[in-house]
């Protein structure tokens, strides 16, 4: 894995400027990408789904900042997030009610500016301590303002939250934010925005030093650097980030509760990032894509779509700790050398009897699930569109099929795919040898 | 310019119940070599650990260039120009040999936790960073993860994140543990090189090195310093014989 230099791969000065091209590139790209999209996925459900994507970007990669980043792990990043999303709305309420000359596009920073201050706060106590400490203060804080937001009904506004209504700002270039796709391209605009930014600080002097006191606080201490100041530095722009997160959601949504700082929201970010990979700063980005996708795709699929969630979270740990874009990385030698293609029918087959044998699994999990929690609506289901009773043994007999000759496949076809995998690597090498 | 670099008075240190550091008072003078020899579990590496922050001393106190130190952070002493190395190689061994030393640069160029200027656009620390690189032959090995440097490049690498700063005193915590007798002359070769001009302060237990480098000796025997002095007069000092050298002769 030593090639996994991740986010630190330098820029000695030669290369300079042919990396700085390559990178504004890369953001002109994804600038385009964000304004064609709607072009691309028209529906309704398509737009509301690429909205909460660039929500979840910006917050996953706000906690990367800590988990990635800084090497602190955090269980409360909720809090940066719902406390912008209420002081945005709070602001927002304001300024519909006293008519103040605010544009919607600004109240982000509101949220930003929110994150920031409770980052400020909770962070001078809570980066004091580094590793499990940080890891259980984090857990406290939340704990602390999730259940504030039930007893402070004021501020909070209890289990109902707290509304508002984001077409009656004040208004520049007579822009509603009543459509969905005027707040899309909102929240794309500042999507891209924080991800400029926060790419940005991964180079420069601090984004270095928070590298280096992932790697080993102590020796920072005999550099010159105090690495609490730097993990407190962190943690409030972190907060920053947060808030303008929770900002947009308050648009997005025109609604802010309780859940926004609780701990499921503090734990699906650490998903996201996790499950990205959090070694590389794109890893949060595919993680957020991914599992907003998921979490709108799966519900609708299935009922216990939480389950397979957390499959994908354990196997990721377990399997591929580097995250998506770990194991893109991985590949990324033999896609430069061109030997990409070699492994591309070994790793077919393995997808292929991968398939049959997830199949298998999920059809178990569902028929299970029938039997058991749904079992008075009745012994018929259907999977894959196939109407069948889970009262006869024959579906039984077909998943029990599906994962015992899929698994079975599998495993014979792992080897030949890994194989194929480190010998395509070997031959990239090679191949740079001369170079 | 012959007045004291750093000036140890009447050191000691307890873990609990045991002495380790039992009265200590040194004087490294500024511009010498001085080297600390001892055997293992005398203190060395715990005087080294107070003299740069690690650890707070008992009691005593600690002189650096005039400025009482006493009790500082570790990184507050490193910004009043006392750099140190370690005896287990401790660098950043995720990041690439050339963060490696640009993180050990940035401090002492005025940088501190700057977040709003482009690292890779600062020429001076470009410039700093390609310097000691030279130093410390590792220009080769720039883009490679620190972690999977051979030994004798990590223990390199180790001084030249000490020597990076540009420190005026230079505390080395056995530069050539573990190394072939090749590799140590390399090292010994780079210490002389960096160390001219400036403060050194080294913990070593090759004598070859030590007699061929050393301006001072320091004899640290169970917690107390009992003698200091010039590397002739300490070879043939019987009380070191006795108590280091193991000759009674």
């Amino acid at each position: 894995m030593s090639e996994l230099a991740q986010t630190a791969t330098l820029t000695p000065a030669r290369g300079r400027l042919r990396s700085a091209a390559a990178l504004y590139g890369l953001w002109i790209a994804t600038a385009v990408l964000f304004i064609v999209l709607p072009q691309i996925f028209t529906s309704g459900t398509a737009l509301t789904t690429m909205s909460l994507m660039g929500i979840a970007i910006i917050f996953a990669l706000s906690y990367n900042m800590l988990l990635g980043q800084t090497g602190m792990l955090s269980f409360g990043h909720a809090v940066y997030y719902g406390l912008g999303g209420f002081l945005a709305v709070h602001a927002m309420n304001t300024v519909l009610r006293d008519g103040l000359p605010i544009p919607l596009p600004l109240i982000p920073l509101v949220g930003g500016f929110a994150g920031l201050l409770f980052g400020v706060i909770f962070g001078s106590v809570s980066t004091r301590r580094a590793g499990t400490a940080f890891a259980m203060i984090s857990l406290g804080l939340g704990e602390l303002v999730a259940s504030s937001a039930l007893i402070l009904r004021n501020f909070f506004g209890g289990e109902e939250g707290i509304t508002t209504n984001r077409t009656k700002l004040f208004r520049i270039f007579d822009l509603s934010f009543g459509p969905q796709y005027q707040v899309y391209y909102l929240i794309a605009a500042w999507c891209l925005i924080c991800m400029i930014a926060m790419y940005a600080l991964t180079r420069t002097p601090f984004g270095r030093m928070c590298n280096a006191v992932r790697e080993n606080p102590e020796r920072v201490h005999f550099v010159g650097y105090n690495p609490q100041v730097v993990r407190f530095i962190a943690f409030c722009l972190a907060g920053f980030f947060a808030g303008i997160a929770g900002g947009l959601a308050a648009i997005n949504f025109e609604i802010v509760n309780s859940a926004y700082v609780g701990a499921g929201q503090s734990g699906l970010v650490l998903l996201a990032a996790f499950i990205g990979g959090v070694g590389f700063f794109i890893g949060p980005v595919l993680g957020a894509i991914l599992v907003t996708y998921l979490q709108i795709m799966l519900s609708d699929v299935t009922e216990v779509w939480q389950l397979y969630f957390g499959f994908l979270f354990v196997g990721m740990v377990m399997f591929a700790p580097f995250g998506i874009a770990g194991l893109l990385m991985m590949h990324e030698p033999l896609w430069r050398t061109g030997t990409l293609a070699r492994v591309l029918p070994a790793y077919a087959l393995a997808l292929v009897t991968g398939l049959v044998a997830l199949t298998g699994v999920i059809l178990f999990i569902e028929m299970i699930f029938h039997f058991t929690v749904k079992a008075p609506d009745g012994p018929m289901m259907s999977f894959l569109r196939i109407r069948f009773s889970v009262a006869t043994v024959l579906p039984w007999v077909v998943a029990a099929l599906l994962v015992g000759v899929g698994g079975w496949l599998f495993r014979r076809v792992w080897p030949i795919a890994t194989g194929a995998f480190h010998e395509a690597l070997a031959h990239a090498r090679e191949r740079r040898q001369p170079a | 310019m012959s007045g004291s670099a750093i000036e140890l008075v009447g050191i000691e240190k307890n873990f609990g119940r045991t002495e380790i550091i039992r009265g200590v008072s040194l004087e490294v003078l500024q511009g010498e070599r001085h080297a600390m020899i001892g055997p293992n579990g005398a203190g060395k590496s715990t005087l080294f650990n107070l003299i740069s922050g690690r650890l707070t001393p008992t009691a005593g106190s600690i002189v650096l260039k005039g400025e009482n130190i006493t009790g500082l952070a570790p990184h507050e002493i490193n910004r009043r120009g006392l750099s140190r190395s370690f005896q287990v190689t401790n660098i950043f061994p995720r990041l690439s040999v050339w963060e490696n030393i640009r993180c050990a640069v940035l401090w002492s160029m005025g940088y501190r936790y700057s977040f709003w200027q482009a690292i890779d656009r600062l020429a001076d620390v470009s410039a700093r960073t390609e310097h000691v690189l030279n130093e410390i032959n590792l220009v080769d090995r720039r883009q490679i993860q620190a972690g999977v440097l051979t030994y004798a490049e990590q223990r390199a690498l180790e001084i030249g994140i000490t020597i990076a700063g540009g420190a005026e005193i230079i505390l080395l915590d056995e530069p050539t543990a573990g190394m072939s007798r090749h590799e140590a002359e390399h090292a010994v070769a780079l210490i002389r090189k960096v160390s001219e001009g400036r403060t050194l302060l080294m913990i070593e237990h090759d004598m070859g090195v030590v007699f061929n480098l050393a301006d001072r000796i320091s004899v640290l025997v169970y917690g107390k310093v009992i003698a200091c002095d010039a590397p002739a007069r300490i070879k043939a000092d019987p009380a070191v014989q006795q108590a280091y050298l193991g000759t009674t002769a």
